[in-house]
């Protein structure tokens, strides 16, 4: 229900903010693509839009922030928060001779993680008397509202009504106060209203996850600083890429070389390509343990692959002219690979190598939740047992900041070390 | 004996469904150094194959390739060649494209350094030698891999299409440019053209070969290279013999094409 409401607003707001930007933003772009027709079609006439991108990462955390009544957002934004504070309802035993008297039952609504403290009442008269209840926010309370009465449920008293309203067993009934319903027992089921936001147990508010960055940052998680926790995640993909490329890339260029090679390892890497690394990580705890050499291990064998395959589609990606021309320029077999083949395959290569990347960042949180005494997927597997989610959002959002910033270096890289890429 | 030797080569490729293609059939010819010969045909009549054997890429199924006094058992050095395009080295400006060859034969920049800027200056690429490949027009490429050619010294050059891809105009500058480095270096030129016009104007020897299966149809020897050398080319298109010459060619490839269009593949 919420979920769907989330995704309401998030579609009114792509809607709404495309035209507003549409109507409201005059382009003064004059480059040559500002002057082409026909746009539908033309993938290259197609370039992310500034405003969406920004509107999109603000979007997500207006909604993050929205439903979890986050205090870094105005209130008028929230969605409705659920009821805290003090309320009360009437209800009607009937005695088992049919006469009727009503009572008053105070609920104290605290709010997410506050101690429940029942309100002091004044029992009144009549054979009901008036209760004090707390309940949490959003939570359900039993109200066994006859422990003070003169009449019990023991001696066949019931309640009739609630509000003035009638009620039975197995009805329910929802008011401005709550929503009640009666027990198979027949004792009140008292719900106050709930509102729209989500429970920091299921989803913390933006600056809960701040705050708790802060904290880990300053003291450290289960016996290891932050920067620890992300430096060993971080190392062992480093470590493991580097030891995937510098065997696959050779063995890729074998394979692309001679007939030996290619014939040899073709099956083993066939067969291992399609192999998720995930799936190597029983066999490597059972192998190697939990230590840091399983794990390198691990992500040696997921950039293998495709460092050797991506190795081997840039031999295959020779312009046999090249090859041609060099050889009919005097050079050697091995100045070929030097000058022709290497360099011809460097743009292959570096797709491999984001591939690589990304496939051994995400193997490496996944190898750290089964089990590692620290790295980042460790941090979020430990603090879901404990139910603390912005410790795990936390821990998520740091993962994806660094693969992120990952492929923007290799990115980089590839601009720097192959500029001819796609240009020949 | 010096120059080039064509012996008797024929070229026949196994097919996977067990029968095979006769590419080149018997084709002889001997080139004296310093000449220039065009060579002209139909698609499929070998002339490709011809060139790859001589430059050593492939080995004939008979016959051999004798360069000075030696057979041809694979590329060399001696014979540069020049490709239609895509063969230069992106990752190279232009002046480590063109100084390749003695580069890979461990010679200092002492020693051929004069020489790659002479060629730089000839082909007038001076002012780019430190462009990337990519930055440079198609017409610029190949006279990137035309001084490429030319930098290693070979005795022989060999050249497939190598103006294809290029304009009119361009193509016309660039045949201007063969003539004249072709007379400067004395260099055994051979080259593979789709063009009449352009075979008519740079083979001192003009060779038109006829398809299935490839071989030497009629052999031309032609003054108008001569008259091109330092001159118009425009003005050779006029001269005496030219235009019945091309209209004769023309007739003679025409058939063939008719005759190919209206038969099935022979296939042995």
């Amino acid at each position: 229900m919420i979920g769907l409401m989330i995704l309401l607003v998030y579609v009114a707001v792509f809607v709404a903010s495309f035209f507003l930007v549409r109507f409201l933003v005059r382009r003064t772009t004059t480059d040559f693509t500002a002057r082409k027709t026909v746009t539908f079609g033309d993938e290259s006439a197609v370039v992310s839009d500034r405003f969406a991108s920004a509107i999109s990462v603000i979007t997500i955390f207006l909604i993050w922030g929205s439903f979890t009544g986050s205090a870094w957002i105005p209130k008028f934004l929230h969605a409705p928060a659920p009821f805290v504070g003090d309320t009360s309802f009437t209800y009607t035993l009937e005695a088992p001779d049919g006469t009727r008297d009503d009572a008053t039952v105070y609920v104290r609504v605290t709010g997410y993680g506050q101690e429940l403290i029942n309100p002091e009442v004044d029992p009144g008269d009549g054979f009901a008397k008036n209760d004090g209840v707390a309940v949490g926010a959003s939570r359900t309370a039993t109200i066994l509202f006859d422990a003070n009465d003169a009449v019990t449920r023991k001696d066949g008293a019931k309640v009739v009504a609630i509000d003035g309203a009638a009620i039975e067993e197995g009805t329910s009934l929802s008011t401005s106060t709550g929503r009640f319903a009666l027990t198979d027992k027949g004792a009140i089921s008292f719900t106050p209203p709930r509102g729209l936001q989500m429970e920091p147990i299921w989803l913390p508010a933006p600056e809960a996850v701040a705050s708790r960055l802060v904290e880990i940052a300053k003291d450290g998680y289960r016996g290891s600083s932050l920067w620890q926790h992300l430096g060993y995640s971080l190392l062992r993909v480093v470590a493991g890429f580097l030891f995937g490329a510098i065997l696959g890339i050779p063995l890729g260029y074998a394979m692309g070389l001679s007939n030996w090679f290619r014939g040899w390892f073709e099956p083993i890497v066939e067969f291992m390509r399609p192999v998720p690394p995930l799936a190597l990580i029983p066999l490597v705890i059972i192998w190697f343990g939990i230590g840091e050499t399983g794990k390198i291990i691990l992500l040696f064998l997921a950039s293998l692959w495709i460092m050797a395959i991506a190795a081997r589609a840039g031999v295959s990606g020779v312009n046999i002219t090249k090859v041609h021309a060099a050889y009919s320029l005097g050079a050697s077999k091995l100045q070929i690979l030097r000058h022709v083949i290497v360099p011809n395959s460097l743009p292959e290569i570096f797709t491999g190598a984001r591939v690589a990347m990304g496939v051994c960042w995400g193997t490496v949180v996944a190898a750290e939740l089964v089990a590692a005494s620290e790295g980042a997927g460790m941090m979020i597997m430990v603090a879901s047992k404990f139910q603390l989610t912005d410790i795990v959002l936390m821990g998520i959002i740091l993962i994806g900041l660094i693969g992120f910033g990952i492929d923007i270096l290799m990115r980089r890289a590839e601009r720097w070390l192959v500029p001819w890429k796609g240009r020949s | 004996m010096s120059g080039l030797s064509i012996e008797n080569i024929s070229m026949r490729f196994d097919l996977p469904n067990g029968k095979s293609v006769q590419a080149l059939k018997n084709v002889s010819l001997h080139l004296n150094e310093g000449e220039l010969l065009s060579v002209l045909g139909p698609s499929g009549c070998g002339k490709t194959t011809l060139l790859n054997i001589v430059a050593g890429f492939l080995a004939p199924t008979e016959g051999r390739v004798v360069m000075n006094g030696h057979a041809v058992t694979g590329p060399d050095a001696e014979r540069g060649m020049v490709f239609q395009q895509g063969a230069l080295f992106e990752w190279m400006n232009v002046r480590e494209n063109v100084s390749f060859g003695p580069r890979m034969r461990g010679q200092r920049e002492r020693t051929w350094g004069s020489h790659v800027d002479h060629l730089l200056d000839v082909t007038g690429l001076r002012d780019f030698k430190d462009k990337a490949i990519f930055e440079l027009s198609g017409g610029m490429q190949q006279r990137v891999a035309l001084a490429r050619c030319l930098a290693n010294d070979p005795d022989v050059i060999l050249m497939d299409e190598p103006l294809g891809a290029l304009d009119a105009l361009t193509r016309e500058k660039m045949q201007g440019l063969v003539l004249k480095l072709w007379k400067e270096t004395g260099k055994t030129i051979i080259l593979i053209t789709h063009s009449v016009e352009e075979a008519l104007l740079l083979g001192e020897r003009l060779l038109v070969m006829a398809p299935r299966p490839g071989r030497i149809h009629k052999e031309y020897r032609l003054p108008f290279a001569e008259m091109g050398v330092g001159g118009d080319l425009r003005r050779v298109k006029k001269a005496d013999g030219y235009a019945s010459t091309r209209e004769e060619i023309l007739a003679m490839i025409w058939d063939m094409e008719e005759e190919i269009m209206g038969r099935v593949e022979q296939v042995q």
